[in-house]
């Protein structure tokens, strides 16, 4: 890449090698840094994934012991855990976030609105070199501290990704501090983010350019600012509490002094159940480009389309408690949130309906891209339905905490937000390499991918309603044969990955050359009009909008 | 304005907007506790300085627990296990504790009441729980506690069923200190 990049030094100040990376302010570099570690940070993820499923292949303990230090079980079921909360922790804020946000939004958001770079690019800098660092004291928090109450010798954090106390406010030894600075820092940075986004939205859009003129995924990348922006405060007031009730004596979440293990609920919810649409909804922005793009029309109900969005952000801020329903809370406030969470299902259904009326007598074309488009409205559509299902308070109950609430947010979060990240790379690979996939080997990993992904999750609906229970080690014989198939699916995605791994090689080696235009004339966003790759600096003279 | 100023304008505006977000999470801890107290939220009881002297003719029983936290080696227990009272009327309950071994013992209780939609209806006028409690080692104490049922229950038709409420402590530690001079005699010294 850095080669193509070099025809255009003409445009001016054009630092080359370590200069141009390490000190970038340059919004397409800075995405295309965040999309290198959003790859690197996936693969780790994937890795824990696949060595969890391999743990849960048969019943009992037999694969992890090999990990550990002195083979016992106990230790075994603590690496699990740690395992576990990785997995979470990584995938959500080391490769949906900075992939999406960070990677597809930084490189396009800017080109979609006419603007030269972001509004702040220094800031834009310090927003990716804060996540390497993070990154970092997240793996080290799984390598010290005697990480778990009454296991001799294992470290790590094996809280879950939702780090509960008392449970994580008493676990010994520095992991859990790490990791809780791990997520300061990734919250800081994405506090960054947002602020360069609105600001950039707002601010720097072409003449012409009107809110109501933006491209879908611009409205996506904004509404999900706004979420980050309000959400990620209230994580890091959490997660400092936590911190200093371990370490400096308050007990904010300490009964002892009158402190309140639920409060901390309350306040992870809060942040978290925004950060669920902040990991979707620029997957429902590239989805929304892609469909228009393949089927030669454009977005059936854009202004249904983006108000939807902003629906979705409000009404995501005030539906926290269904993560709660076991909790003890009073029926006539389960009653509200049952019903606050079941009315996410209208906006969720104008955009599922939306992109079928833009097909709806479409020209379409199957391109890769498309494919994994259309692959994402069938998972995401199955882990709505899930999902309104488990919405209800008293069907909640048994459902709470086994693998159903396991597949509901894999459909939804991570295979919606990955089968996004996906659709976006076929989309727009050529336009940031110059180089084009090979479409064969793009519908294959497409293929792979689909079919091992549906293996690995939807048996673990199956088990959740048979009563498996998430976040154990080990289970009893009877829910052998699904987990068995579920391991499988997931021997396959990982095989998928591999793949994709070697596609990204033979694309930077031996890719075609990509045109201005690859997908034809009905593109209408503003991308399209530009070189693949585009020039250092875009839009010296702002493009004028009709 | 130039383009730099009113980016600037809008990123302040931002920070500020994190920096109250920050501000709101911290502000939920007294807010939270607030919202307890006034709902009665998580069984959370009332404070009232005396019954109003009205008794209904509905029967109540009163049931009592206790346990402490793993930290704490005091013998916690409640003096009877039920009680049978009318709406209205004041009781009078008592909770008898131990501290067996050869430290002071300073703790603290925190408690609930279950059905949770209960607390709002649970009055204490006087008990152990407001502060902290020493026992000298090797003392025992019986710990009163005073209380009514509200009779505004009687108003509420979502607590028509509620016919048993539990009171629950837990003892924690506050604070162990060596007592200066002490017989060890029936002491199993397993303070902290």
């Amino acid at each position: 890449m850095a080669k193509s990049y070099g025809r255009h030094k003409s445009h001016g100040h054009a630092p080359t090698g370590l200069k141009r990376w390490l000190f970038s302010t340059n919004h397409k570099d800075i995405g295309i840094m965040y999309l290198f570690f959003a790859g690197f940070g996936g693969i780790i993820g994937v890795l824990f994934s696949v060595l969890m499923r391999l743990e849960l292949h048969e019943p009992g303990v037999t694969f992890l012991t090999w990990f550990v230090a002195d083979g016992t079980v106990e230790q075994a079921a603590q690496f699990f855990n740690v395992l576990i909360t990785a997995h979470g922790l990584i995938m959500v804020f080391f490769l949906v976030m900075p992939a999406l946000i960070g990677g597809f939004a930084n490189y396009f958001v800017p080109i979609m609105i006419g603007a030269p770079d972001m509004a702040f690019p220094r800031l834009n800098n310090i927003s990716f070199w804060l996540l390497p660092p993070a990154f970092t004291l997240l793996l080290l928090s799984a390598f010290v501290g005697d990480g778990t109450i009454g296991v001799v010798g294992a470290s790590g954090v094996g809280a879950g990704w939702t780090i509960y106390p008392p449970l994580s406010a008493n676990i010994s030894g520095a992991s859990m501090d790490l990791a809780i600075l791990s997520l300061h820092l990734a919250g800081a940075s994405s506090i960054l983010g947002a602020i360069n986004f609105i600001t950039t939205i707002f601010n720097m859009r072409a003449p012409g350019m009107t809110m109501h003129k933006m491209p879908l995924f611009v409205w996506s990348i904004l509404v999900t600012a706004f979420l980050l922006l309000l959400a990620l405060p209230v994580l890091a007031g959490a997660i400092t509490m936590l911190l200093t009730d371990r370490n400096f004596g308050t007990t904010f979440f300490d009964p002892a002094g009158g402190g309140d293990p639920l409060l901390f609920q309350h306040l992870f919810w809060f942040f978290g159940h925004p950060e669920v649409y902040i990991l979707i909804l620029p997957g429902f922005g590239i989805i929304s480009q892609i469909i228009s793009t393949f089927s030669k029309k454009p977005i059936f109900g854009y202004l249904g389309m983006a108000y939807a969005m902003v629906s979705i952000g409000f009404i995501g801020f005030i539906v926290w408690a269904h993560h709660m329903y076991t909790v003890g809370l009073d029926v006539d406030l389960k009653a509200y949130f049952m019903i606050a969470t079941m009315v996410i299902a209208v906006p969720t259904g104008i955009k599922i309906f939306s992109w079928i009326a833009t097909m709806w007598g479409g020209s379409i074309e199957f391109k890769t891209p498309m494919l994994w488009a259309i692959g994402f409205i069938f998972l995401f559509t199955i882990g709505g339905v899930t999902g309104i299902i488990m919405a209800s308070a008293g069907v909640d109950q048994p459902l709470h905490d086994t693998y159903y609430i396991v597949a509901h947010f894999h459909y939804t979060m991570a295979l919606g937000s990955v089968f996004a990240i996906f659709a976006g790379f076929y989309y727009w690979m050529g336009k940031m390499s110059g180089r084009q996939y090979p479409e064969w080997a793009g519908k294959l990993h497409f293929w792979i991918t689909f079919i091992g992904v549906n293996m690995v999750f939807f048996p673990q609906h199956f088990l959740g309603l048979a009563g498996m229970p998430r976040r154990y080690v080990d289970y009893p014989d009877a829910y052998t044969f699904w987990n068995q198939l579920s391991s499988y699916g997931s021997y396959i995605t990982g095989a998928g990955v591999i793949f994709f791994l070697g596609l990204v090689i033979y694309i930077f080696t031996k890719g075609k050359k990509c045109p201005e235009s690859p997908w034809g004339d009905h593109t209408e966003t503003l991308e399209w009009t530009l070189t693949s790759p585009p020039p250092l600096h875009q839009f010296e003279v702002l493009p004028k909008i009709k | 304005m130039s383009a730099d100023a009113k980016n600037k304008k809008a990123g302040l505006i931002l920070v500020a907007v994190v920096a109250g977000m920050v501000g709101m999470a911290y502000a939920a801890v007294p807010l939270y506790k607030l919202f307890c107290q006034v709902t009665g939220f998580g069984g959370t009881t009332q404070r009232a300085e005396a019954s109003e002297g009205v008794i209904l003719d509905r029967p109540m029983t009163i049931r009592f627990t206790a346990n402490v936290n793993h930290d704490m080696p005091w013998n916690f227990s409640p003096s009877q296990l039920t009680q049978e009272t009318m709406v209205g009327q004041q009781m009078l309950a008592t909770y008898r504790a131990h501290n067996p071994t050869s430290k002071r013992i300073t703790g603290t209780a925190v408690f609930n009441v279950t059905p949770f939609k209960a607390g709002e209806y649970f009055n204490k006028i006087e008990c152990f729980c407001f502060t902290e409690q020493t026992l000298e080692p090797g003392e025992s104490v019986d710990m009163p506690v005073t209380y009514y049922v509200d009779p505004a229950i009687a108003d509420d038709p979502r607590l028509d069923d509620v016919k048993e409420i539990v009171l629950s402590y837990t003892f924690y530690l506050a604070d162990t200190e060596e007592a200066p001079e002490m017989d060890h005699k029936g002491m199993n010294g397993t303070g902290n």
